[in-house]
């Protein structure tokens, strides 16, 4: 059974994964990531029970906390920064146009 | 022994299923606001009973004490984390999805 | 093929798939969050492989500290990568492929994994560090014995580094930098987040006090000095992200940091010396009490804590000193 909840595990950190690379935007991949971070935890909580080494549990906690902090410090620091629409834009300009708009931006 | 047994298994189950649950919504539901439900569902509940049918089958109380840490920490962050993420992002005007909108 | 090598197998294809991506991304703030993700798969795998003080201290720095500090430096510079020209990639995709080759090369001349002749397991060293530290010291923790007793000069050296970092973040950007560069960011607090600010308050004594446990059980478990440390920081961090600088600065004022940099690397030093006063050499515990073992004891821990004041100070000024900076694009 726990192999079980292992597998579901292993295949959520994927999905979550996916939702990370594909984004679109900052929110969505804090959302992601932070999600990731969360079964980061439960996947060190199953480790230690299926070999047998339970106290694995204590980085169990370390990874609820740093991943908490690291979510707020996300947000602190990305949020007066620059305008999430213009990033938005952004990814679009570079996914639609890459390689051109690389040579023309190096001639300029 | 065994109603133990089998009521951690029923718990680990259940758990599992929230949590592949929650990522397949992660990645099909339309906008971000949506996605935070399902991202938000993996960590109290599909966490909550994981960690409750490890509870069960634990081979020492210093062990159910860090589970039971791990379940606290999980219960006050997750929560926090996805409401705060939520409210920035509206904050910062990501777009709401309605009825008929692409997918974004 | 067993459910353990089918385990680390999912993760290692992760982690290539996040490494593929970091690359590939322009927008830095993205890339620094998924470079935190790369740090929990690292950590999940030195798990696996039973490393965990190795897992515990990348946890805690890779996705804790690093993470916000490289945060804090974008947020004072572009938070955009630069487009590097076709041409001169090629340089660097020939450096990356050759310096890639000649790891997976010598890659071949490592022992089988988990392989039970391999030098390190037959070398004598392993048997005494295992066996002998449990009637010399007397801690179950091998790893820390070896840490903060046998090899304690290196970790002097560790030590040393880590309050070099410190010492030369605090000439740019600190007391000493230019005053007209330092001037204040004006808004770096989350007030508007009434619920944050009251679960932050509420887990505040919590961290502090798993930072104390991580700092007092490193003998028996995972954890120690540079861990507890990086925890420590990691509470201050939340705090100051969240009630504002100044805030943090009041409950631990930024001279009290700034001394307490140097104070650490002191007491490591101080008990070095002490030794040397008392008969033996520099940092053998033994000559600390009329018990060698409880002489073991003592000399650690007061190691371990001098190791926790240096890294908490030097991570936590690091960080003041990134924020209180306004950006300059």
């Amino acid at each position: 059974m726990i192999v079980a909840v292992m597998a579901a595990l292993l295949v959520t950190m994927v999905l979550a994964l996916a939702r990370a690379f594909v984004g679109p935007g900052r929110y969505n991949r804090i959302l992601a990531i932070n999600m990731f971070g969360t079964k980061t935890v439960l996947f060190v909580a199953v480790a230690g029970f299926l070999f047998g080494r339970p106290e694995f549990l204590d980085i169990g906690i370390l990874y609820a906390l740093v991943n908490f902090v690291a979510v707020v410090a996300v947000l602190r620091l990305t949020h007066y920064d620059d305008d999430l629409a213009d990033d938005l834009a952004d990814d679009l300009a570079d996914d639609l146009a890459d390689e051109p708009a690389t040579d023309g931006e190096d001639r300029a | 022994m065994i109603v133990l047994d089998i009521a951690s298994v029923v718990l680990l189950a259940a758990g599992a299923l929230f949590v592949v649950s929650g990522g397949v919504g992660l990645l099909r539901f339309p906008d971000f606001y949506t996605r935070v439900h399902a991202a938000g569902i993996t960590d109290s509940a599909g966490a909550g009973l994981i960690l409750l049918g490890l509870l069960l089958r634990t081979p020492s109380w210093e062990t159910g004490v860090r589970l039971l840490v791990i379940m606290l920490f999980l219960a006050l962050t997750g929560p926090t984390a996805s409401y705060v993420l939520a409210f920035a992002a509206r904050r910062d005007g990501v777009p709401i999805w309605r009825e008929g909108d692409p997918r974004r | 093929m067993t459910v353990f090598t089918l385990i680390n197998i999912s993760l290692l294809a992760i982690l290539v798939a996040t490494a593929l991506t970091v690359s590939r991304l322009r927008a830095l703030y993205e890339a620094a969050m998924l470079s935190a993700l790369f740090s929990l798969v690292t950590a999940c795998l030195f798990v696996l492989l039973d490393a965990v003080d190795v897992a515990f201290t990348e946890a805690a720095v890779g996705v804790g500290i690093s993470t916000v500090l490289l945060l804090g430096g974008l947020a004072l510079t572009r938070s955009r990568e630069a487009v590097t020209p076709r041409r001169r990639r090629l340089p660097g995709a020939a450096v990356a492929i050759l310096a890639g080759g000649t790891l997976v090369y010598a890659s071949q001349d490592l022992p089988a994994f988990g392989s039970a002749d391999s030098p390190v397991q037959r070398h004598p060293l392993t048997d005494t560090y295992l066996h002998q530290s449990q009637e010399d010291i007397g801690i179950p923790n091998t790893v820390t014995s070896v840490l903060a007793s046998y090899r304690g000069l290196d970790t002097l050296g560790e030590l040393l580094v880590v309050f070099t970092a410190g010492v030369a973040v605090l000439a740019l950007l600190g007391p000493l930098a230019h005053p007209v560069d330092a001037r204040r960011r004006d808004d770096l607090d989350l007030v508007d987040y009434r619920v944050l600010r009251v679960i932050s308050a509420m887990l505040m004594p919590f961290i502090l006090l798993f930072a104390l446990y991580v700092l007092f059980h490193g003998d028996f478990g995972p954890g120690g000095g540079f861990q507890a440390g990086v925890i420590f920081a990691a509470g201050f961090v939340l705090y100051g992200l969240v009630f504002g600088l100044d805030k943090a600065q009041q409950v631990v004022p930024r001279v009290v940091l700034w001394a307490l940099i140097p104070f650490g690397l002191l007491l490591y030093l101080g008990v070095g010396v002490v030794n040397m006063l008392l008969g033996g050499s520099f940092l053998d515990y033994d000559t600390l009490s009329s018990d060698p073992a409880a002489g073991q004891h003592l000399g650690i821990l007061l190691v371990e804590s001098a190791i926790g004041i240096t890294v908490a100070a030097v991570m936590t000024t690091v960080f003041f000193s990134f924020a209180n900076r306004r950006a300059t694009r």
